[in-house]
């Protein structure tokens, strides 16, 4: 590299190849292909393919329609996603303060392992299990028979105890990741702010309030948008749980179940690459605030090392 | 270090401190039974016979437990055994491929210097975070067209291009792969490539078992691109085998089946983060200090 005579930059060129031949061919052509498919009308139907035939942008305003509107399936995945993420960041922000709280010196292997562990579980097994754990004669709802009035209540023919159900699976999944990521945040904090905090007699919501909290803001934004990300591409539980989606009204079916659902059994390609291009718009949206988020801290540091 | 700190009013902190480690103490157990409770029921009721499962819940094994596995294990249109292996091998060929490949590419944006390279290294982190089932239809229709679908290459071989893998065996590089060892190599007139696989790859090794970890559970795990390549019921993975499970009449099957087909699809992956998981939790801290 340093060296004058021999130039090794072909080696770099080389070495990158198969990584982005793969993704040309099996991330960027289906992903332009997908675009090229939500400007075209193109479906099955009883067997017969109608289409492609060019249409510009009526899939998408045909998507927004009354009669389609794919407003409620990103309300629907919004408001699961939301219903998991509040107890989410609430809990884990708790335990990853006590975690590092160096005061109270607590044993926190167990707890830590315990906590990830529903992260590693296959989540379409994790809709199944707790789908018969809340079927009418699950384990679950017979415990529970004393607060739902004696009676097996049908956690799956309600909206909100359906919601609520997917919800805890996916709190349940995360939070021991969220906790990990913010005990390495908070950990990065000086730790000379906190003696001299304890030494001016600060309590420790006062701590956790005027310092942990501004100074992991970066992690707690990156791990909202991220969060976001994945509440977006949330697919395998509620699919296993709802049954392809069709449970109450479909009041639990997100949009790559959506999106699923057009491919499978609507067999509409023009409404999937349509919907396809609003969820890469969102993520993209998204993902550029992460990689700005990155950047910007990046960029402190190394304005901080050249001090 | 926090010793002179706590004798400061230490008499009368000493006790909120005690109050406050109790408290957190409960509050944490009662998360850990959370956690575990779905566990713990799937464990007992896989050793339980269904009429007795049918009803209701108790605490005690059963004794159904290879029953339930023969039960399992002989429904033919379950292909339970077939599942097992097709999952198995496609993960392993992921975890292989991604981790060897990413770090290949992690490798030439971190020796090497050329035009593109900023570049190529901006877009990485770029697509980082787009999910796969944007581009899922195309991949579909494309996959239709090669005639490659009820085959493992459309759920393999993609895993070569995986940009969070690539960023973390990065991440890793930057702090533990020096310029000069790759500057001595050459002196000794050890080639590029050979360079790589005889004297880096045994330096990434933690990065290796750690990312290989990670890409093996996330395609063990990974429901939605085989459920829409894959129909063939020999070729089916575990989460397609769920997926059998709950779309047929379920309350007219085998219950103790039910939960023994749960368990042998998260119980080998479960086994594996017990016995690795202070290594894996140390990689998520890693992986986290990107933020």
């Amino acid at each position: 590299m340093k060296h004058k005579s021999i130039s090794y930059a072909k080696w770099g060129y080389i070495f990158v190849i198969p990584f982005f031949a793969v993704f040309i061919v099996f991330n960027l052509f289906p992903l332009l292909s997908t675009f090229k498919n939500s400007l075209y009308e193109f479906y099955k139907s009883n067997g017969v393919t109608f289409g492609p035939n060019w249409i510009g942008l009526q899939n998408y305003s045909k998507l927004f329609s009354a009669e389609v509107n794919v407003g409620k399936y990103f309300m629907n995945t919004f408001i699961i996603w939301l219903m998991g993420f509040i107890p989410q960041i609430f809990f884990s922000l708790l335990f990853a303060s006590w975690f590092t709280d160096l005061r109270m010196k607590l044993k926190t292997g167990a707890y830590k392992i315990i906590f990830y562990l529903p992260n590693v579980i296959m989540a379409a097994a994790m809709g199944m299990l707790f789908f018969t754990m809340f079927d009418q004669s699950g384990p679950m709802t017979n415990m529970l028979k004393p607060f739902t009035g004696g009676v097996a209540y049908k956690f799956f023919e309600n909206v909100w105890s359906q919601r609520t159900i997917i919800a805890l699976i996916n709190f349940m999944m995360w939070y021991g990741n969220t906790t990990i990521m913010l005990m390495a945040a908070i950990n990065g904090v000086d730790p000379s702010l906190y003696e001299s905090a304890q030494i001016d007699g600060a309590n420790p919501s006062q701590t956790f309030w005027n310092i942990t909290i501004p100074l992991i803001r970066p992690i707690l934004v990156y791990v909202l948008i991220t969060s976001l990300i994945g509440g977006l591409q949330m697919y395998d539980v509620p699919q296993i749980i709802t049954r392809n989606g069709d449970a109450v009204n479909r009041t639990s079916m997100t949009m790559i179940m959506y999106l699923q659902y057009q491919m499978n059994i609507g067999k509409n390609y023009g409404y999937a690459g349509a919907i396809s291009v609003i969820l890469f718009i969102v993520a993209a949206a998204l993902s550029m605030l992460v990689f700005y988020i990155n950047s910007d801290k990046d960029e402190r540091r190394r304005k901080k090392g050249v001090k | 270090m926090a010793a002179p700190i706590d004798a400061v009013g230490q008499m009368s902190n000493s006790r909120a401190l005690l109050i406050r480690r109790v408290i957190s103490y409960v509050v944490l157990t009662i998360f850990a039974i959370i956690s575990l409770f779905p566990f713990f029921i799937l464990l007992i009721n896989m050793t339980r016979e269904s009429a007795d499962i049918q009803q209701g819940f108790s605490p005690l094994p059963g004794t159904y437990l290879i029953k339930n596995f023969k039960a399992v294990m002989n429904k033919p249109d379950w292909a339970m055994l077939a599942a097992l292996r097709n999952s198995f091998i496609i993960s392993a060929s992921c975890a292989f491929l991604s981790s060897y490949f990413s770090a290949l590419t992690a490798y030439a944006i971190h020796v090497y210097d050329f035009k593109l390279k900023k570049f190529l290294f901006t877009f990485i982190l770029m697509i980082m975070m787009v999910p796969t089932q944007v581009s899922a239809l195309g991949f579909v229709q494309m996959m239709n067209d090669w005639d490659l679908t009820n085959n493992f290459i459309p759920l393999i071989v993609p895993s070569i291009a995986a940009p969070a893998t690539f960023f973390f065996m990065k991440q890793y590089m930057d702090s533990a792969l020096p310029l000069e060892i790759v500057e001595a190599a050459r002196i000794d007139g050890c080639g590029e490539y050979r360079t790589f696989n005889s004297l880096v790859t045994p330096i990434l090794k933690p990065a290796f078992a750690v990312q290989g970890i990670f890409i093996f559970v996330s395609s063990w795990n990974n429901f939605f691109i085989p459920a829409l390549i894959l129909d063939k019921p020999e070729l089916r993975t575990l989460p397609l085998v769920i997926n059998l499970i709950r779309s047929a009449d379920y309350t007219k099957f085998d219950m103790g089946a039910v939960y023994m087909a749960v368990g042998i699809s998260i119980i080998p992956v479960a086994i594996v983060y017990l016995v690795l998981s202070k290594f894996i939790i140390r990689g998520i801290a890693l992986g986290a200090v990107k933020g």
